[in-house]
């Protein structure tokens, strides 16, 4: 099954992470998708800061920064191709980032089979 | 509950959770099976109570579960897809996959998965493991059925489309407390919710089945033997529990000899069993302590010294307020210097248990044992306020006339 991993973060916990530990940690995360690499089918994007966000609302209103105003944010995001919920979880458990606080990677399975809405 | 209904029941509860299993093995849909299973369920209640149990009840649920689901997967336009998986699946049907566990196990697990919310995972095992009906479950917890119902698909839903897999987990230990936990709380829930066996299910003996099926699939894991312990010295205590008219009746006041001594044995010997992988817990320390109750004569020749020693231990695995609060009574009973020292502890509970009944009927307790008896009233007093319980109530309205009475149990 076809899984979108989100990694969120709240940039004000990491903020105060210090900064050769990130550097440390970001070294784990290449390694990471290097190890991953037969189940990661689009190891998809880091995206730009949430300053850098412009939202499209309802009616075409075009408006600065994200679409909601939490404290967490999305940072990127990847695809994984595994058998089953578990193996999303057992390999999401290994994300190096998450021994920062406030980090959390949600896992949404794709649609993938369109037939259930025929 | 009948003899007959109890028949019925032990039944449905032995094939309900097979079936799922078996039905999922052979079509890939869990909630193809789980809503077909609880339809023979559902039409087996109706047909057995008017014509008596057929023959082979096991044989008579899996034609049925088998009808439905196809009736199911037909509905859903999805039975060309489930029939060729079928033409696919190795020679001799669904009985060539069985694994070698309890083929119940892996559909627990997944019913108890930390990805369901919590508040579903009771309900969907009690249908799904067990083969409860939504009405039945609805009554047993007193809660409204249409809700139920509705947290139950969104459960199945869930299990469906994030890919949740029926399967025991590599990951068992980090796993199995939940499996545990919901099992745990069925009995505690069957136990506060139902005034004895009012309801046409023994859901307290329900828990104390499932915790030995998952004990008996897991050999080595002692929690799983401790909270099977526990579960079945509890129910061996349970018809002591409560008096002709529905009353809770205190350990201390129970009349010992309606205890099952048969399962207290047999609870006993799990228990053993556990000690014998030294690898303490939770369960196996409450399931130790209601051992010690199981073993006294009376309330007086109870061994409160080892009952204070367990209650230690158990403390440091669990230092809740609640279990805090039990360990003050067992305290208590050691002597008049101690009643007042777990007086003391149970006072410094207060901001964290005012809300709870018990914190204030326990401390009525020691303050009785205290000799502050106005104190002691007052107290009892907004227990009663607090409780909705009905035999709670009226053990505490029974206790403001006639006292004392507690449980340490």
């Amino acid at each position: 099954m076809k899984y979108v991993l989100m990694y969120t973060s709240e940039p004000a916990l990491l903020a105060e992470v210090d900064p050769e530990k990130t550097q440390e940690v970001y070294g784990k995360v290449y390694a990471w998708f290097q190890e991953h690499g037969a189940v990661i089918t689009d190891s998809g994007a880091e995206l730009q800061g949430i300053e850098t966000a412009t939202t499209v609302k309802h009616g075409g209103v075009v408006v600065d920064g994200p679409f909601n105003e939490a404290k967490e944010i999305v940072g990127g995001f990847s695809v994984i191709d595994v058998p089953d919920m578990d193996a999303a979880i057992e390999l999401v458990k290994t994300w190096p980032q998450l021994e920062f606080p406030g980090v959390a990677i949600e896992i949404r399975p794709m649609v993938e089979d369109y037939s259930q809405f025929e | 509950m009948t003899g007959s209904d109890e028949l019925l029941a032990t039944t449905i509860r032995e094939e309900a959770g097979r079936l799922v299993a078996a039905l999922y093995r052979r079509f890939g849909d869990f909630d193809v099976a789980e809503e077909a299973v609880q339809g023979a369920v559902v039409e087996a209640l109706a047909v057995w109570r008017r014509d008596g149990t057929p023959d082979r009840p096991g044989a008579w649920l899996a034609t049925a579960a088998q009808r439905n689901a196809l009736d199911l997967l037909r509905a859903r336009g999805r039975r060309d897809k489930a029939t060729r998986r079928l033409a696919e699946s190795p020679p001799g049907g669904p009985a060539a996959g069985v694994p070698a566990t309890d083929d119940r196990l892996p559909l627990l697990f997944a019913c108890c998965h930390p990805a369901l919310a919590p508040e579903a995972r009771l309900p969907l095992t009690l249908r799904a493991v067990i083969g409860l009906t939504t009405p039945q479950i609805a009554r047993a917890f007193l809660v409204n059925e249409q809700t139920l119902a509705q947290r139950i698909v969104r459960a199945k839903r869930k299990i469906v489309s994030t890919g949740i897999d029926l399967k025991v987990p590599d990951s068992l230990d980090e796993r199995l407390p939940d499996v545990l936990a919901v099992i745990y709380v069925m009995y505690n829930e069957a136990f506060v919710s139902s005034t004895g066996r009012t309801h046409d299910r023994d859901l307290g003996a329900d828990a104390v089945w499932l915790a030995g099926v998952v004990a008996t699939s897991l050999p080595d894991h002692a929690e799983a033997w401790g909270l099977a312990a526990l579960l079945t010295i509890q129910h061996g205590r349970a018809a002591a529990r409560f008096g002709p008219s529905g009353e809770l009746v205190l350990l201390a006041d129970q009349d010992r000899s309606l205890w099952d001594r048969g399962a207290l044995e047999q609870g006993t010997r799990y228990l053993e069993h556990a000690a014998s992988l030294h690898s303490p817990g939770s369960y196996q320390l409450q399931g130790a302590i209601a051992a010690c109750h199981a073993e006294a004569p009376s309330w007086k020749e109870t061994d409160w010294l080892q009952i204070v020693t367990l209650y230690g231990f158990l403390i440091e695995q669990d230092p809740s307020p609640v279990v805090r609060l039990n360990a003050a009574i067992a305290l208590a009973q050691l002597g008049p210097r101690q009643a007042a020292h777990a007086l003391a502890e149970v006072e410094a509970l207060a901001d964290r248990l005012d809300g709870y009944h018990l914190w204030h009927a326990t401390r009525a307790e020691l303050l009785r044992l205290n000799d502050r008896q106005a104190e002691a009233a007052a107290a009892d007093e907004r227990a009663l306020e607090l409780t909705g319980n009905q035999a709670e109530r009226r053990l505490i309205q029974t206790r403001l006339r006639r006292y004392p009475l507690t449980d340490g149990s």
